[in-house]
């Protein structure tokens, strides 16, 4: 790793002291002259047309302010989402919002709403609406086939001979694709193993919900949402309420979490925008832990059956799946086309055939979730692959790094022209190897199957990989003459740090200490640039990119400024200690204050009064305002793409597991990973184990339950949809996790994403070690979570009360 | 009316400063009355706006309800003491370390640090359909919605099933009725004293409450005579998460040994019917028997005689039985 002065170090992140003394203002804490509060009439049926509303006795509660229905809001084309409907597709769905003085008299008002609900009819396991005769979620399709919303349903002939819960390897589907030789694949194996797999699905569950406050003033939008991304989140919010982004103010300093589920807004913020419009003033929308739950978004829940073949040397020459998506009631999910797509890069089989559809369900709305696919992946194929290599005696570990993706590897789905697309750099050994060591599998291997007491142990490693880095977008900073450096970062301040921390590329690129930066973040009026969206781990390679290519433009407008107050050329300057001088002779030279100034006499390009002429327009209008403060460094990020940027991280786990209780105890897990340069350790590592967590959660208790009669969750609460807390981490040693640290050629700084890829690592290891302590004959269930009463039904071999893929129990 | 939850309602509170005002306003109010201890139980409820008295009576400003002290027989814990401080009392814990240990497993810290000993074994079922506001039996309405086929009933009960499938969740209330205490309610000046045993009401009794507390009854404290003190305790509890739960089922037992041999066995499972089981059937066939694997085996298998599971919980036969059987094999473990 190059000899960085920041990049690599930890450091303390400019907003620690708000948040651990409570000054940093999410949402929901802020408050507007005259704001009144809105509360939200939902669906208490999973379908259900509104027949009529009587909204008259709550106009007339003292403390009533106003109210919007569905009629009130643009038309949205099917199958999109609207705001406000009057045909609910699941529980919880918002049919109509009432503003008041207060949250209680809001309430109230509510309840005095006269409601008629026509049910209609109701799906909630995709399999159903799959089967013959099947139900639909919606009145117009159960799936979008291209760009069609349609019916794909299974013949009563692709259904003979298969037992219940079991998928028609060949029955109709909405999308496939395939490449290398499927069945000569399959007849080069030693071994090939078939099973059904069931991945539930997950809320998002950010522990702070989307709460969203709006009003208007002169002619612009004020809006106060809880994003991921800020600049990428102006667009959205600007079409919520039919205006030009351009007259919209966002302002969001802090988020507290989305997993994707906020990446640049969400339908629900245009309640509070149009209601505050309609009414006149501020309107607050608190959105409760059951309103997040219900539309909160999750992760599509997969069913599938797949076929694997292991050559003896423990080369896969084959995988045949096919994928069913549970797909929420709107919109388009390719998660379950990507347990393929993402197989393919983590375990680059020989051939491979991805088939799948994804389902309209009368249950939440569904959204990108951390490793959106390739979560199901790595869940779903590693005990196939932990299988296939026990029945061939290699080690687990010797199997992955025989097939690990390598150089600008290639996967997924082929092109028109056949070809498939290729990775800008994978390190997988190197991952893998770093892990290993690190949990010490060479010894831990040997724990395989003990048994203590009542106690088994069991280990288990898993590769994911996922996307790691965008491109393309703009730096923006200012160097003035104070001498200081203004930092504009678009990216959106969620928690994970990469609003500070890809701004260090800048301070390391102009040798500044960072003392001497200042970083403006989380309000669209602080004049910042076009970003990259926060989600799928883009920003970290993104915005190194981008806000090297300023420093690029900062550095030669300081040389070139030299050259004109000190002579020579440009290249006789260079830029460091805080000043620009002649090579050799730091003595000659001017200091960045100095030089600040000077850009500003010069004007043009150097203080940001020309522009350069590829940057986006919301960088331009920055800029623009921006201009005359100092010498400017702006651009476009045009380095080199080399491929799709994706990031790999192996994970490691020991379990134990108790056959009288059924009780999994997660004892330790390291992960390895690949993700070129580590810009900074502390935030690199909670990454790193705040997806493993999450991989804990899919593999051992977080789901929903829904009753199947009547179409309602059940399992509403966080006491009863079980997300992990820090009590369900391993304690009693630390996680570890350690870096290849080999620099992705394709940024300049050599880095790369890596927050996806680490919850795959944390589920696939954790299922594969729970099958290794329970032995092939009761540890396979190809389902998660698993749960305490899966581990005691198996072990009694006594009935589960559902098929092996029915969803949501 | 349309429904609207995650918002508590209006309502009036008190925070009466002494037992006797308390008492005075429960009586005053009678079923309007709502008795808050730590909240835990009681917020759900509120926020939901299923449950909604008139009154609220929060006994949390009563400092008498919260004292620990000992007593010429044992022990005796105000109703209001915190889980936490029930967990750390010296005496407790060198006493009836179970009990400790059974309080620490309840819940979260967070919720240890609010949450009353007299809360937790005083509170609702948190069976999904009835917490979330479906008209059941046990909410005043004529069905159950979680014992039909399609109904989810993981964690519903094995046991004593009478129209409601619901369970007691308390983990303190199974180790306070194996060591045989006592609790002590109030009414107006009137004070009754009630072995733990028969604290709990079961649906065939009464289907909308989970105790002998009717309106205007106050639990003040709980009596833990000395019988079993250091006496080898056995708890353990068995839930899905570590973080906050509550169990898919536990077990306390009480066991008295002399040289090897069983003399007196109390033991008690909770989680597996509405209210905690004293399995009799068990300590008697254990009574008199050596101390070891095969009368642990026996202990378990007679445990689930007579269970009776819905469709999603034929787990929690197992998980009895093997409960029940460690109890009796197992050293018990401690805070």
């Amino acid at each position: 790793m190059a000899d960085y002065k920041l990049l690599g170090k930890n450091y303390q992140l400019p907003d620690l002291y708000a948040k651990v003394t409570g000054r940093s203002k999410y949402a929901e804490d802020h408050r507007a002259e005259g704001m009144v509060f809105c509360k939200l009439l939902v669906s208490p049926m999973p379908h259900a047309r509104v027949v009529s509303v009587d909204t008259s006795r709550a106009e007339a509660l003292p403390g009533f302010a106003g109210l919007l229905t569905a009629d009130e809001l643009p038309e949205v084309e099917a199958p999109g989402e609207s705001a406000l409907t009057n045909e609910p597709r699941y529980e919880g769905e918002p049919i109509l919002a009432v503003a008041a003085v207060d949250e209680q008299t809001a309430s109230l008002a509510i309840e005095l709403i006269d409601i008629v609900l026509e049910p209609l009819e109701f799906v909630l396991d995709p399999l159903d609406s799959l089967r013959p005769g099947g139900p639909n979620a919606r009145s117009d399709g159960n799936t979008m086939v291209s760009r069609e919303l349609t019916e794909v349903k299974w013949t009563e002939a692709d259904m003979a001979g298969l037992a219940p819960g079991e998928i028609p390897m060949e029955g109709a589907v909405g999308a496939e694709w395939e490449y290398g030789d499927l069945a000569a694949g399959f007849a080069d194996a030693d071994v090939v193993l078939e099973e059904h797999s069931y991945f539930q699905s997950l809320s998002h569950q950010p522990l702070e919900s989307r709460t969203t406050m709006a009003y208007w003033e002169g002619g612009k939008l004020f809006v106060y949402p809880s994003v991921q991304s800020t600049a990428r989140s102006v667009g959205p919010m600007a079409r919520y309420a039919g205006i030009e982004p351009s007259d919209v103010v966002l302002i969001n300093e802090f988020t507290g979490g989305g997993f994707g589920s906020k990446i640049s807004g969400y339908v629900q913020a245009q309640i509070p925008i149009l209601l505050s419009k309609k009414i006149g003033k501020p309107v607050m929308m608190r959105v409760t832990r059951r309103d997040e739950t219900s539309f909160g978004r999750a992760r599509p829940g997969v069913q599938a059956r797949i076929k694997l073949g292991m050559r003896r040397d423990g080369r896969i020459t084959a995988i045949d799946i096919h994928a069913i998506g549970d797909g929420g009631p709107y919109g388009r999910s390719g998660d379950h086309m990507n347990v393929g797509g993402m197989g393919s890069l983590a375990y680059q089989p020989l051939s491979m055939r991805m088939r799948g559809t994804g389902v309209y369900t009368n249950t939440p709305p569904r959204g990108a979730q951390r490793g959106p696919g390739g979560v199901q992946s790595m869940t779903m194929l590693e005990p196939l692959i932990a299988k296939a290599a026990k029945q061939l005696q290699l080690d687990l570990v010797e199997v992955h790094k025989t097939n690990a993706a390598e150089g600008q590897a290639r996967f997924g789905a082929p092109g028109r022209d056949g070809t498939q697309g290729n990775v800008s750099s994978a390190f997988v050994r190197e991952a893998i190897d770093t892990g290993a060591e690190l949990f010490n599998w060479t010894e831990r291997v040997q724990r395989s199957g003990q048994r203590n007491g009542t106690k088994l142990t069991g280990v288990g490693m898993a590769v994911s990989t996922y996307a790691a880095g965008a491109s393309g977008v703009d730096g923006l900073f200012v160097l003035k003459p104070d001498g200081r450096l203004y930092i504009k970062s678009g990216i959106g301040n969620l928690g994970t740090g990469s609003t500070f921390d890809m701004m260090r590329a800048a301070a390391e690129g102009m040798d500044m200490p960072w003392e001497q930066c200042e970083v403006a973040w989380g309000d669209s009026s602080q004049n910042l640039p076009w970003s990259c969206s926060q989600g799928g781990s883009s920003t970290t390679h993104a915005h190194t990119r981008a806000n090297w290519a300023a420093v690029l433009d900062a550095r030669q407008k300081l040389q070139e400024i030299a050259a004109r107050d000190l002579g020579g050329s440009a290249s006789d300057y260079e830029v460091g200690g805080e000043r620009v001088y002649r090579r050799g002779n730091r003595s000659q030279g001017l200091s960045f204050a100095r030089a600040a100034q000077r850009a500003i006499d010069l004007g043009g390009t150097y203080d940001g009064h020309e522009l350069p002429e590829d940057i986006n327009g919301m960088t331009t209008a920055s800029a623009t305002a921006l201009a005359g403060q100092g010498l400017m460094g702006v651009a476009k990020d045009n380095f080199e793409e080399g491929g799709r940027r994706m990031s790999f991280v192996a994970g490691f786990a020991e379990v134990t597991v108790d056959i009288e209780t059924g009780e999994i105890k997660l004892i330790d897990y390291a992960a390895g990973c690949d993700v070129g340069t580590v810009i900074h350790p502390r935030t690199f590592a909670a990454q790193v184990f705040g997806g493993a967590i999450q991989g804990f959660s899919v593999a051992l208790s977080q789901k929903w339950v829904y009753d199947r009669r009547w179409g309602l969750l059940v399992a509403k609460r966080f006491y009863n949809n079980r997300p992990p807390g820090i009590l369900d981490v391993p304690h009693e040693q630390p996680m570890k996790w350690g870096a290849s640290e080999l620099p992705d050629p394709f940024n300049p700084l050599g880095a790369k994403g890596v927050g996806e890829a680490a919850q795959g690592a944390g589920s696939g290891a954790v299922v594969v070690a729970i099958a290794d302590a329970l032995g092939e004959q009761d540890g396979n269930f190809f389902r998660s979570p698993v749960t305490r009463d899966m581990i005691l039904t198996q072990l009694e071999q006594a009935p589960t009360g559902h098929d092996r893929l029915t969803a949501h129990v | 009316m349309a429904v609207i939850r995650d918002v508590i309602p209006q309502l009036e509170l008190f925070q009466p400063a002494n037992a006797d005002d308390a008492l005075a306003l429960l009586a005053e109010h009678g079923s309007d009355a709502w008795v808050y201890a730590g909240g835990l139980d009681t917020l759900d409820w509120f926020k939901d706006r299923v449950k909604r008295p008139r009154v609220v009576v929060d006994l949390g400003g009563i400092e008498s309800l919260r004292e620990i002290r000992s007593t010429a027989d044992g022990i005796e814990i105000g109703a209001m003491a915190r889980l936490i401080e029930v967990i750390n009392h010296a005496e407790v814990r060198s006493q009836f370390p179970a009990l400790a240990f059974a309080a620490q497993s309840a819940a979260s810290p967070q919720i240890r640090n609010q949450g009353t000993i007299g809360g937790n074994i005083s509170q609702d079922t948190r069976c999904w359909y009835y917490r979330d506001g479906w008209t059941c039996y046990r909410a005043g309405g004529n069905i159950c919605y979680a014992s039909p086929p399609t109904a989810m009933n993981r964690e519903h009960c094995i046991l004593g099933a009478s129209r409601c499938v619901a369970v007691n969740p308390s983990d303190t209330a199974p180790v306070l009725v194996a060591l045989g205490a006592e609790m002590v309610v109030r009414r107006g000046s009137a004070e009754r004293v009630v072995a733990a045993e028969d604290y709990f009401v079961g649906p065939e009794i009464d289907i909308e409450r989970m105790t002998v507390l009717e309106p205007g009854d106050l639990l003040t404290s709980i009596r833990i005579p000395s019988t079993w003190a250091g006496a080898r305790v056995y708890f353990e509890k068995i839930r899905d998460r570590d973080t906050w739960d509550f169990p898919l089922v536990n077990v306390a037992t009480a066991l008295r040994e002399s040289g090897g041999t069983i003399e007196d066995a109390r033991v008690v499972v909770n989680g597996v019917a509405p209210t905690p089981v004293r399995l009799t059937a068990v300590e008697d066939a254990i009574r008199g028997q050596a101390r070891n694997e095969q009368t642990a085996e026996r202990a378990g298998s007679i445990a689930i005689q007579g269970v009776a599971p819905l469709t999603h919980n034929g787990f929690k036969v197992n998980l009895m039985k093997n409960l029940v059987k460690r109890s009796i094999r197992d050293e018990p473990m401690t805070v």
